[in-house]
């Protein structure tokens, strides 16, 4: 009989785990235990803001996530950064999220036209790109004309990826220069051995000095201190736009409000210069 | 066989206890299957599986996973063996660690590959010197793949080797036979079963590799971008395009099951 009600519970626990509707990739939340009896306190109930973010804001993100739990106690933010098109075809699938924040306005006018995020976004922050490469530069990158040396091993993001659309775009608008010649875009490309899903995995790549070279954001090559970088000049250089937005299907819409707010105060901006981004202007 | 309630007027489980529980994992493993099916085929379906980039991929995971498994088998069939019928010191810390990479995530394998034959990895500079570079190439595809498919075949090959009545080899060896032609005439005839299983369960493994090779190989349409990574890239760009290349992935490891099912039975014609 024991036995029997075993076979039972197991039962019941199976169809409990598959009852509620998939919430996919959303960071567990932390519960406080339930046996132990939760004094009456002033403190409001717990409550987790799931925020997105392009891989490119890992760092200034983690950093705004921890000031805004600081100044909001019981919150928690939960922080799933990859490449802003993953993130994006996430939220089309239906995951439970609160703020969106992209690397590009592609994917959030994307949403925007699939009503899950409202018109009228604001940009929070800009960004430039780099040309980085590994320590000690074994292919003895000088100039930005090396990239298209023959048999150069380049690594850039995907095109999917916002940070791979801008670097084609770089090295688009290069090409135009007859200093660089109409074929340079073409060659630098042939040497790309790896397209990549997101800006971080290139700095990846690059840092451990599998790649001689790679294109990223001017605060991901801050970021890695120990990198070489070859800056690219403003004439060619793209100026990445960064908005974010509360999305409409928010689960805690005050919250997301306010999130979205202390990105855009002071204090969010701060730290986002501290990481290397440039404010959004208007 | 038993029917579907053996014995429902004594008091024992009722059938339910066994058919509740295993009706839920078939409808968790069945429907998302249905579903992907489901949704990807319409009127795109061809434009989409007869892309450039679909069938770059397809070719490339196909020509990829046929070299791991020829690998494989070159590797893990005398290693199957060494490990069924010979006592060597160490044999069990080489089993453990064969049988590793099935329990291990692939994202593990594939920086452990980038900081061994990685260009800054351990044998970087050996590999280096000898003009060989290894990550961003076809090679480390077949690298990862072979890492972590390979444990599959060796597993079921020593197996089948271990199963043979030690008298086979005993009668053989008293007629003079060498350890060769023992292994030759034997042993792998009479393990060949175990090892084809073997090999093609190792081949849907190396078809089906995805971290190990995003980390090690990278992703370059024709040359490192293979059917998982095709369809992860896909799935950001368009979905339909990831959706089209699951179900021709699908369709291949079908395949490939249907071939082992029919391999199995012809050992057990009464199962």
């Amino acid at each position: 009989m024991k036995r029997f009600a075993l076979v039972i519970l197991i039962i019941v626990a199976l169809l409990a785990a598959c009852g509620p509707a998939a919430t996919p990739t959303v960071a567990p939340t932390s519960l406080p235990p339930t046996e132990t009896a939760v004094p009456p306190t002033a403190t409001p109930a717990p409550r987790t803001l799931t925020v997105f973010a392009a891989a490119s804001l890992t760092g200034a993100f983690q950093e705004i996530g921890k000031d805004f739990e600081a100044a909001n106690p019981g919150v928690t933010v939960a922080l799933n950064f990859a490449g802003s098109q993953a993130l994006r075809t996430q939220i089309e699938q239906g995951a439970a999220v609160d703020v969106f924040a992209s690397a590009d306005h592609k994917n959030m006018d994307t949403l925007v036209s699939e009503n899950l995020v409202p018109s009228g976004y604001q940009d929070f922050a800009t960004n430039l790109l780099v040309v980085i490469l590994p320590p000690g530069n074994p292919a003895n990158l000088q100039a930005l004309r090396d990239l298209a040396k023959p048999g150069l091993k380049l690594v850039l993001a995907d095109a999917s990826v916002p940070a791979g659309n801008y670097s084609r775009q770089i090295l688009d608008n290069m090409s135009k220069d007859p200093a660089f010649g109409a074929d340079f875009g073409k060659k630098v490309l042939a040497n790309v051995v790896s397209n990549e899903t997101d800006v971080k995995s290139v700095v990846s790549k690059v840092d451990l000095g599998e790649a001689d070279a790679g294109i990223v954001y001017v605060t991901d090559a801050s970021a890695a201190p120990d990198l070489k970088t070859i800056p690219i000049p403003a004439n060619f250089n793209v100026i990445a736009k960064y908005p974010l937005a509360a999305l409409v299907k928010a689960p805690n819409a005050d919250l997301a409000a306010a999130f979205v707010a202390y990105v855009l105060s002071p204090d969010g901006q701060a730290v986002l210069k501290k990481w290397g981004f440039s404010p959004a202007g208007q | 066989m038993p029917r579907l309630f053996p014995r429902r007027r004594t008091h024992t489980f009722p059938g339910w206890v066994f058919i509740l529980p295993s009706l839920v994992l078939v409808a968790l493993i069945g429907l998302p299957l249905v579903a992907l099916v489901w949704r990807s085929i319409d009127r795109d379906f061809f434009t989409y599986s007869l892309s450039a980039a679909a069938l770059n991929a397809l070719k490339l995971s196909l020509l990829t996973s046929i070299i791991s498994v020829g690998l494989a088998l070159l590797t893990g069939t005398p290693l199957a063996y060494l490990l069924a019928h010979w006592k060597f010191p160490g044999k069990s810390l080489v089993e453990l660690l064969v049988d590793l990479p099935v329990v291990l995530p692939p994202s593990v394998a594939g920086i452990a590959l980038l900081m061994a034959f990685g260009r800054m990895g351990i044998f970087g500079p050996w590999l280096n010197a000898l003009g060989i570079t290894i990550p961003f190439t076809t090679a480390a595809v077949i690298l990862a793949q072979t890492f972590v498919a390979a444990p599959f075949l060796v597993r079921s090959a020593r197996i089948g080797f271990a199963a043979i009545e030690p008298q086979q080899q005993e009668a053989a060896r008293i007629e003079g036979a060498s350890e060769w032609q023992v292994f030759r005439h034997i042993m792998f005839p009479l393990a060949g079963q175990a090892i084809l299983t073997g090999g093609i369960l190792a081949w849907t493994r190396a078809l089906g590799e995805f971290g190990a090779t995003l980390l090690f190989a990278g992703n370059l349409e024709g040359k490192t971008q293979t059917m998982p990574l095709a369809i992860y890239i896909g799935f950001e760009q368009n979905t339909h395009i990831a959706l089209v290349l699951s179900v021709v992935l699908l369709a291949v490891s079908l395949a490939l099951l249907a071939l082992l099912r029919k391999f199995e039975a012809q050992n057990q014609p009464g199962a």
